[in-house]
């Protein structure tokens, strides 16, 4: 049976006549018609003709209570059942207390207050990487004087997750930047009739930076995102405090040897990227502007010093161990629930992202500034 | 107040058989479960308490047998009948089951957005009523569930499955992981609520001081099927070995001594 509302006016006030059943669909145009008839006189709320009365309407009649008590008259019940007058107690009783409402406050002061914490707490993080590269140091160092502590099982493994499951993709994406820059610079040169500088282009740009830089940030995706993982959900799961308690070390027994992993494989990644990408270069470089394979071996042998593929793999050990450690460190910042690992995960990708670009920005600039 | 059980039953199952693979966990199971009651459902580990009650709530389909819900045929109900019967019950999971990425207040609001005209203010106000009902303190409702104890994830859960004054609601171990003191308020707080708004409460535990405490009825889920059903005397009476175990060992004679003591005191 549908809710009815009925007011008639009265000597003494206003007669509320409710009938039907109420649910939560009732309770926007009972509240109105409650609080409007509180706020101007004695109501009278008459409840005989209810079949049944859900905690929204029992709420509304105890807030319609509270208004007209404040407004300095009285609200009456007439014809409540036992189990009705008993849940409009309950319902009283368990009103929230406005005195504990809290007001958040907007001002400049709360928006200083969020940027300074938001500083701090940046200033912070950094502090926590330098910590777990000097954990990941000294935990090595102490694996040089005791090897017996050292995980080479575990290194292992992770050299082959973070080494060689990585080759195909990471060989595959060197190749087509190899082809790409063969067929732009082709278009580019062919004006000058510079064609064969094409070679020089692509070694300078892939040895030099692309090589490596792709492979980082490619490895950065793959593996800080499954280091965080998986060293998050152990965290999650209280693995690593089981660990503690055991007398197993986990910057030993998880950080060393996946960083140490990264240490020796990114390396080894560039360079099959360097050569990946030559590769697909030069088969571009065949293909569109016919420059032969031994042509362009031998540009390639003539004209470019072994300083470009220096500079370049130079690089390779920082990407590796800022990767490794933003990896870790995200993972060990993994709270107690599920949403803060896909939180700490995806923030441990953008952050050791950025990082590569940021520390080869740095490289760029420094070897600008030395003239190699 | 005790509502006496009318013999009017809101859940009647026939014939319920479910298995997972070769696996059946029932098997020509009966039951009733009469309005306003607070049913308490017992069996060892393994003998699908929990997927009685997920079978239900229409969370997993049995292979056979016919489960009616307020007279409603849960297997066959339509897409609309299914909308309309969810909205007359709650299901409160083990540990709350809230969505981590809503507040406590957003969680308790969200069966009520399916609601129609209903004002956001009102809407925040119920839920605020809901939380303080459940007996959570006022500014829990800000928090997030990974900010909350394990009882109060528990008493949220509740608030969420009492949003849209359900007439059944469904407690899958209500007092699993509490201490004694605040399962003992839990238990308080269901028999109150059941007896103000007139809930029938189907519960799953282990707790025996639950059983001795709220429950009307309890039903003994053994082989398959529900072995007896019946009030705590009645089960103290029954001869089955299992039975007879679970009510009259150690920890049910513990259990019993206190709510005497809590009588005599």
């Amino acid at each position: 049976m549908p809710a009815t509302v009925t007011t008639d006016q009265t000597d003494d006030g206003s007669l509320l006549r409710l009938g039907g059943g109420f649910s939560l669909a009732d309770l926007t145009g009972l509240h109105a018609t409650l609080m409007q008839a509180a706020a101007l006189g004695p109501v009278t709320v008459d409840l005989t003709e209810v079949t049944r009365l859900d905690t929204a309407a029992a709420w509304a009649i105890a807030e319609a209570e509270k208004t007209a008590q404040a407004a300095g008259h009285s609200l009456r019940l007439v014809g409540a059942t036992e189990g009705a007058a008993a849940l409009i107690d309950t319902v009283r009783a368990a009103l929230p207390d406005p005195d504990q409402q809290a007001t958040p406050a907007f001002s400049l002061m709360v928006w200083l207050d969020g940027f300074g914490r938001s500083v701090a707490a940046g200033g912070v993080f950094l502090g926590q990487l330098l910590g777990i590269l000097g954990v990941f140091i000294a935990r090595l160092g102490r694996s040089l004087l005791h090897p017996s502590e050292f995980r080479l099982t575990s290194l292992v493994h992770h050299c082959q997750e973070v080494g060689l499951k990585a080759v195909p993709i990471v060989a595959l994406m060197a190749f087509l930047i190899g082809v790409v820059l063969a067929f732009q610079g082709a278009a580019q040169l062919r004006q000058f009739g510079a064609e064969v500088f094409v070679v020089d282009l692509i070694a300078v740009s892939i040895l030099r930076e692309l090589g490596i830089l792709l492979t980082a940030i490619i490895v950065a995706g793959r593996t800080a995102s499954a280091f965080t993982a998986a060293i998050g959900s152990m965290k999650m799961r209280e693995e690593i405090d089981a660990m503690r308690t055991l007398g197993i070390d986990p910057a030993t027994a998880l950080i060393v040897p996946r960083v140490l992993a990264l240490l020796l494989m990114l390396p080894i990644l560039g360079m099959i990227a360097n050569a990946a990408g030559l590769l697909g270069g030069g088969l571009m470089s065949w293909i569109e502007l016919g420059i032969s394979p031994a042509l362009f071996v031998s540009r390639l042998v003539e004209n470019t010093g072994v300083s470009h593929l220096m500079v370049g793999m130079i690089k390779a050990p920082f990407f590796a161990i800022v990767i490794g450690i933003v990896g870790c460190h995200a993972g060990m910042q993994v709270g107690n629930n599920a949403e803060s690992l896909g939180r700490q995960t995806s923030s441990a990708v953008v952050t050791a992202i950025f990082s590569v670009i940021v520390i080869d920005a740095l490289f760029s600039i420094f070897f600008a500034q030395v003239g190699i | 107040m005790t509502v006496a059980p009318e013999q009017d039953p809101v859940i009647r199952l026939r014939g319920i058989r479910t298995q997972f693979g070769s696996h059946v966990v029932h098997d020509g199971l009966d039951l009733d479960v009469y309005r306003g009651e607070i049913l308490g459902v017992v069996g060892g580990s393994g003998t699908g308490k929990s997927v009685l009650l997920r079978a239900i709530a229409g969370l997993l389909r049995p292979a056979e047998g016919e489960i009616e819900v307020l007279g409603t045929n849960v297997r066959e109900a339509g897409e609309a009948e299914r909308a309309a019967l969810e909205r007359r019950w709650g299901v409160m999971f083990q540990d709350g089951a809230l969505f981590s990425s809503l507040n406590v207040r957003e969680n308790v609001e969200v069966p009520m957005r399916a609601v129609e005209g209903l004002d956001p203010a009102l809407r925040r106000a119920m839920a605020d009523l809901k939380i303080s009902m459940s007996g959570l303190p006022y500014l829990a409702g800000d928090k997030y569930p990974s900010e909350l104890s394990g009882g109060m994830r528990k008493r949220a859960g509740l608030a969420r499955a009492l949003a849209l004054d359900p007439e059944i609601v469904f407690l899958d171990e209500p007092t699993a992981g509490l201490d004694p003191i605040g399962a003992a308020d839990f238990d308080t707080l269901i028999r109150q609520l059941s007896d103000t708004m007139g809930l029938t409460v189907f519960l799953v535990t282990h707790d025996l001081d639950t059983l001795h405490a709220i429950c009307d009825r309890i039903a003994v889920l053994a082989e398959k099927k529900v072995l007896v059903t019946g009030t705590m005397d009645e089960m103290l009476k029954v001869d089955h070995p299992w039975v007879h175990d679970y009510f009259h060992g150690p920890r049910a004679r513990a259990a019993l001594a206190a709510k005497d003591a809590q009588k005599e005191g």
